[in-house]
């Protein structure tokens, strides 16, 4: 059943919210040995959450729009009085002291959390095999990679484990899961929803969004989770319109750009024709499809490997053994907060930490970081011009479908590729999502990235509803 | 690959900076990834960026502010009891300066 579908037939009580989670509960308890999508299963808060649901419905209030949909939650949000990992040793046993914004807005709309899933750590991987706690397989081959690095998250809805999960995206971290798993995921526009308990990597660039098996129940998510939040003070203060309303008003009419940068080089041939299928579904559907180009967008990856890098060296100092999580102790301050980190991070984290120290560090700061930053200037003019011809975009997710388990590990830079059409669009603040669109010739499934300027998704999820239809 | 672009002796520093001890086995490895790393995004050396203001952030907001006025807070005994170590109300260290307490 579909979150829309659950959300339906527990609000009219034609089904109680405790057999939807006890059903999942199920299939985790039986599959996910083989998957490892969870860090943590919350069974016995998830049971009692679905009780209170049933009550409601019983005296006749009314639960909300995700009323007993099975929730899975990122690692990286945080949840008050259930482990918050990040995938990290450094903050194993840390129980926050809060919940995330997004994690009220599900409560409130009647959604029960089953458990927080596994990622790389910090959010720094493409692959989930970065976590502190062993990799997640993906479901449709588990010698093969979920993405990342909400990898997790993705292989949680794609398994059946849980018909929505949240993940954050920070280059690529929705996107590229949810097209190596054959699922929707949405990156909204930077400010959409609110970052509050987000754990930060680079937040210049974060932003949170749904994974889900159907584009109605991904607009039904970000529905109650976008919104200003005044803990957030780099939310949109204005209200949005919501997305669910305009979900069948198709294409006809609308401008299409394939956007040459992201579709050319580098895209394997099978996940290439993929994307030439939904262009043609695009255009049968009335929609006009040309040629796009964003010039400076090849330079994204370079950008991005500065810009995140630097943000996280920064946002990752807190981890000091001194308020939550690991203590390695030390004759003194400095020695314990040395011991603690090179104890508690995992290679990746310290590499990123590491180039992000450099290029912030005197003498290299105008060479990098600040020439990173132009960069970023460059993109957000090209896309500027893209958009006085185009209401949307279309590029494949990833170049490839999932590779296998340990063939990039050993090789940061092949990692970081994963990432290279997803990654102008955070530069950017754009929204972009990823529709499954059929498979490669290796039968794992290929996704087709729809991007829309700041603030598009209402037509956004109208190309992902015709594509969608069109398979 | 170019030049060298990172020494190991830099590699050291900066981890130093980070607070990060390395072994002599990551310290090599990390120099060679770091390396390759800047190697490759020397690539935006060519364009000519001299004209363009950096970009901090996608959204054209700033100094966003709130009222002046007191909120929810989180409660301490619950935030000091996830500390690894705390006494008397606050978080405790080893000595800052390195001197016995």
């Amino acid at each position: 059943m579909t979150a829309v579908e659950i959300a339906a037939a527990v609000r009219s009580g034609q089904r109680s919210a405790r057999s939807v989670v006890d059903e999942h509960l199920d299939v985790i308890a039986g599959g996910d040995a083989d998957i490892h999508a969870f860090n943590l299963v919350a069974a016995a808060q998830a049971r009692a959450r679905a009780d209170e649901i049933d009550g409601a419905v019983a005296s006749g209030r009314d639960p909300g729009p995700l009323a007993g949909v099975p929730v899975a939650l990122k690692d990286n949000l945080c949840t008050r009085g259930l482990a918050t990992t990040c995938s990290s040793r450094i903050l194993e046993g840390w129980a926050p002291p809060y919940d995330a914004t997004v994690v009220e807005q599900l409560h409130n709309a009647g959604a029960v959390v089953v458990g927080k899933t596994n990622m790389d750590e910090f959010a720094m991987g493409s692959s989930t095999e970065n976590s502190g706690f062993g990799p997640t397989c993906n479901p449709c081959d588990t010698s093969r990679v979920p993405g990342g690095s909400s990898g997790g998250s993705a292989a949680a809805v794609a398994a059946g484990f849980a018909p929505v999960a949240l993940g954050s995206d920070t280059g690529g971290s929705i996107r590229q899961p949810a097209a190596l798993c054959g699922v929707v995921g949405v990156k909204p526009t930077y400010g959409l929803v609110s970052r509050y308990g987000l754990v930060a990597f680079a937040s210049s660039l974060d932003q949170i969004g749904p994974f889900t098996t159907t584009v109605a129940d991904a607009a039904a998510v970000l529905d109650v989770i976008s919104g200003p939040d005044a803990r957030d003070s780099t939310s949109i203060s204005e209200p949005q319109p919501p997305v669910s309303h305009t979900l069948a008003d198709g294409v006809d009419g609308l401008r299409v750009g394939v956007l040459a940068e992201l579709s050319g080089n580098g895209i394997a041939p099978d996940v290439a024709a993929q994307l030439q299928a939904a262009v043609r579904a695009l255009e049968s559907a009335g929609a006009s499809v040309a040629e796009a180009s964003a010039p400076a967008a090849v330079y994204g990856l370079s950008a991005y490997y500065l810009i995140a890098p630097a943000e996280a060296s920064s946002n990752l100092a807190r981890y000091d053994g001194v308020r939550y999580g690991l203590r390695v102790d030390g004759p003194s301050t400095p020695d314990m907060n040395t011991a603690t980190r090179s104890a508690g991070f995992g290679d990746e984290v310290k590499r990123r930490i590491m180039i992000g120290t450099y290029a912030l560090s005197a003498g290299y700061y105008d060479a990098y970081y600040g020439k990173a930053q132009k960069v970023r200037t460059l993109i957000i003019n090209d896309f500027a011009s893209v958009w006085e011809q185009f209401d949307l975009l279309v590029s494949p997710t990833s170049p490839t479908t999932a590779f296998p388990l340990g063939e990039r590990t050993a090789d940061p830079m092949a990692m970081y590729m994963s990432d290279v059409c997803t990654v102008p669009v955070n530069l950017t603040g754009q929204a972009a999502m990823s529709v499954p669109y059929g498979v490669g010739d290796d039968g794992l499934p290929v996704g087709v990235q729809i991007m829309a300027p700041a603030l598009g998704e209402p037509v956004m999820f109208r190309a992902a509803a015709v594509l969608e239809a069109s398979l | 690959m170019g030049q060298q672009r990172i020494t190991r002796a830099e590699c050291a520093h900066v981890a130093a900076l980070a607070r990060l001890e390395l072994t002599e086995e990551e310290l090599d490895r990390f120099t060679g990834q770091l390396d390759e790393l800047l190697d490759h995004v020397a690539e935006v050396e060519a364009l000519d960026l001299e004209a363009l203001p950096p970009t901090m952030h996608a959204l054209p907001i700033a100094n966003l502010l709130r009222p002046d006025t007191p909120g929810e807070v989180l409660d301490r005994d619950e935030v000091l009891a996830q500390a690894p170590f705390a006494e008397d109300g606050q978080f405790r260290v080893p000595p800052v300066l390195g001197e016995a307490p």
